[in-house]
């Protein structure tokens, strides 16, 4: 659906988006994720053809964003960084201008329009200053306008940015229905978000992609070892060194003295579920007494600390 | 087309979205007014000439003042990017803002076709005379027009906007004026006189329609619109 090749762009001296290709297949949700400046409005701008970029080519719903940049257009649906609209207008005659430039047939534009206030739960505000809305309206008033051609592809640079929580539930789930039969990319900086709505991520740091996947691949990408706690109490001497003995850890540590003459260790495994099995089995061989056993996987946000900070200091 | 009268429309309603389309009209009408027939009395002579005469001086103001928030606006609270990722070409972007700003102008100078009333019941006006008039005054309101939209295009303050487009306006206007003329080098002086916006109005609105003229007005105004394009393109 969309397909990107080595897409760069400049202003002055700062590189915002820096070679960066990537895929979206259809019906896909993939969400960029990256610090301020990374590069993600930059990304979509060009994807949009708001911008051109230096140098680089990218193709939308078939069309080169270049040489086709009205086609693409047609396709898309965009909503721009912190929503911007036309404040002086009331809600209805905003989206019967979108609609009208988008060339949508005066017999169906009633129908679309009264579609889209109720998809996007605008019945409250219909005759109100597009001004006069809350940030959370204004928010699904834009999401109403991407909508209102019914475009294959939909991008989104942070939907959700200055709403309050249930706000940012209701415009995500929101976001997951309207995704159903689309292809989606959205920008955020807030992890959850893209475990809740995302099929893929795309970590953009410094113009570049630092990692991408599933939620679940980017475990790996970032040398994604769960950590492992055990409480031990035990008379023999040689605990650390048998913990290390079994399969697929590969590091143990002793991280404090507990009450009661227990010993918590750390150790690190890729597999962390077997190798929980594997160190109760040896507690019951050995006679150790454990009180506690968790395991911790590495959650997303430490997996974007990891990649985005260790390209600043590399 | 119909994607440049949508822009058109949305537009020319946003001017009475507000109050500030009518304080323009009213103070435009009520100055042209008192202007003209503070003259009218003191001559005594059933003519629209002095209205014609300070009808420039008057959209110096005014023309500005209808075209600072055309661009500016729009960059400032970011819908520029909503307009442009919008399937139109920058063009019709532009057609649609120019042909707003010309529609809301002539509206305000048909309503000052009362004064015009008001001077035929009085008297008995040339009417070659008033034809010539207005014609002029669409033509140099349009090029007027033209000038303040695309310095619009260069700032997202509507103040700075205005201020410039007063500037580089007047200065077009009088650049033809026989007092500049005496002050610059005899060689550069009809290329001054040519260029000059004011020039070629004085022959139009005394009646005198040349070609020439309207061929002017018509350069200037593609002109501007075409800097005007290639300023929205420079985003990219
Ligand atoms: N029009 C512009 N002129 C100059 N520099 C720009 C322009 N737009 C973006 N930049 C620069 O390009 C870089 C990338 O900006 P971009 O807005 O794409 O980041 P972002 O990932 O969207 O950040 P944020 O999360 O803060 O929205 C930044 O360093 C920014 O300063
Ligand atoms: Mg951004």
């Amino acid at each position: 659906m969309i397909s990107v090749k080595s897409l760069t762009k400049t202003f002055g001296r700062t590189v915002a988006v820096n070679n960066i290709s990537f895929e979206v297949s259809k019906g896909e949700v993939l969400g960029f994720l990256g610090p301020n400046g990374a590069g993600k409005t930059t990304t979509m701008r060009m994807l949009t053809c708001y911008l051109i970029p230096d140098s680089g080519t990218a193709t939308v719903a078939g069309c080169d964003i270049v040489e086709d940049s009205l086609e693409v257009r047609k396709h898309v649906g965009y909503l721009p960084e912190n929503a911007p609209l036309y404040l002086d207008m009331d809600v209805v005659s905003y989206l019967e201008f979108v609609a009208d430039v988008r060339g949508i047939p005066s017999s169906e534009k009633a129908g679309r329009i009264r579609r889209m206030v109720e998809t996007c739960g605008l019945e409250s505000v219909v005759g109100r200053y597009v001004g006069e809305l809350s940030k959370g309206f204004k928010q699904r008033v834009g999401l109403a306008q991407t909508l209102i051609h019914d475009p294959e592809i939909l991008i989104l640079d942070e939907p959700t940015t200055g709403l309050d929580p249930s706000q940012i539930i209701e415009i995500r789930q929101l976001i997951k229905e309207i995704g159903k039969e689309r292809t989606v990319i959205l920008s955020t900086h807030i992890l959850p978000e893209v475990e809740a709505t995302c099929s893929r991520v795309l970590i953009i740091n410094e113009g570049e992609i630092a990692a991408s996947g599933t939620p679940e691949e980017l475990h790996s990408v970032a040398g994604g070892e769960d950590s492992i706690y055990v409480a031990i109490k035990a008379d023999d001497e040689g605990v650390p060194e048998k913990l290390s003995r079994i399969s697929g850890v590969t590091a143990v540590k002793k991280v404090g003295d507990l009450d009661d003459g227990y010993i918590r260790f750390l150790l690190k495994s890729k597999d962390g579920a077997r190798v929980g099995e594997e160190v109760f089995r040896a507690a019951v061989e050995n006679g150790w007494t454990i009180n506690e056993l968790h395991r911790e996987t590495l959650s997303l946000e430490d997996i974007f600390l990891k990649l985005t900070t260790k390209e600043k200091s590399a | 087309m119909s994607r440049t009268l949508a822009i058109f429309k949305r537009e020319f309603a946003s001017y009475f979205n507000s109050p500030i389309a009518y304080i323009y009209v009213t103070v435009f009408l009520g100055l042209a007014g008192w202007l003209f027939f503070k003259g009218f009395f003191l001559v005594g002579e059933a003519s629209m000439r002095s209205f014609f005469g300070i009808l420039p001086w008057l959209f110096l103001f005014f023309v500005p003042a209808i075209t600072m928030r055309l661009w500016a606006e729009e960059r400032k609270v970011g819908t520029m990017e909503l307009l442009m990722t919008l399937p139109v070409t920058d063009t019709e972007a532009v057609m649609g803002k120019f042909l707003a700003s010309f529609t809301f102008l002539l509206v305000s100078l048909a309503l000052s076709l009362v004064l015009a009333v008001v001077v035929s019941a009085l008297g008995d006006p040339d009417p070659g005379e008033i034809f010539g008039g207005y014609l002029g005054a669409v033509l140099i309101g349009a090029a007027f027009l033209a000038i303040g939209l695309f310095l619009s295009s260069l700032t997202e303050n509507q103040i700075v906007a205005f201020i410039i487009s007063v500037v580089t306006i007047f200065v077009l206007f009088i650049l033809g004026d026989d007092f500049v003329l005496m002050g610059v080098p005899n060689w550069i002086a009809p290329v001054f006189s040519f260029l000059g916006l004011g020039a070629h109005y004085d022959s139009v609105s005394r009646g005198v329609i040349d070609t020439r003229d309207i061929i002017y007005y018509l350069s200037v105004v593609g002109f501007f619109l075409y800097l005007n394009v290639k300023s929205i393109e420079s985003r990219k």
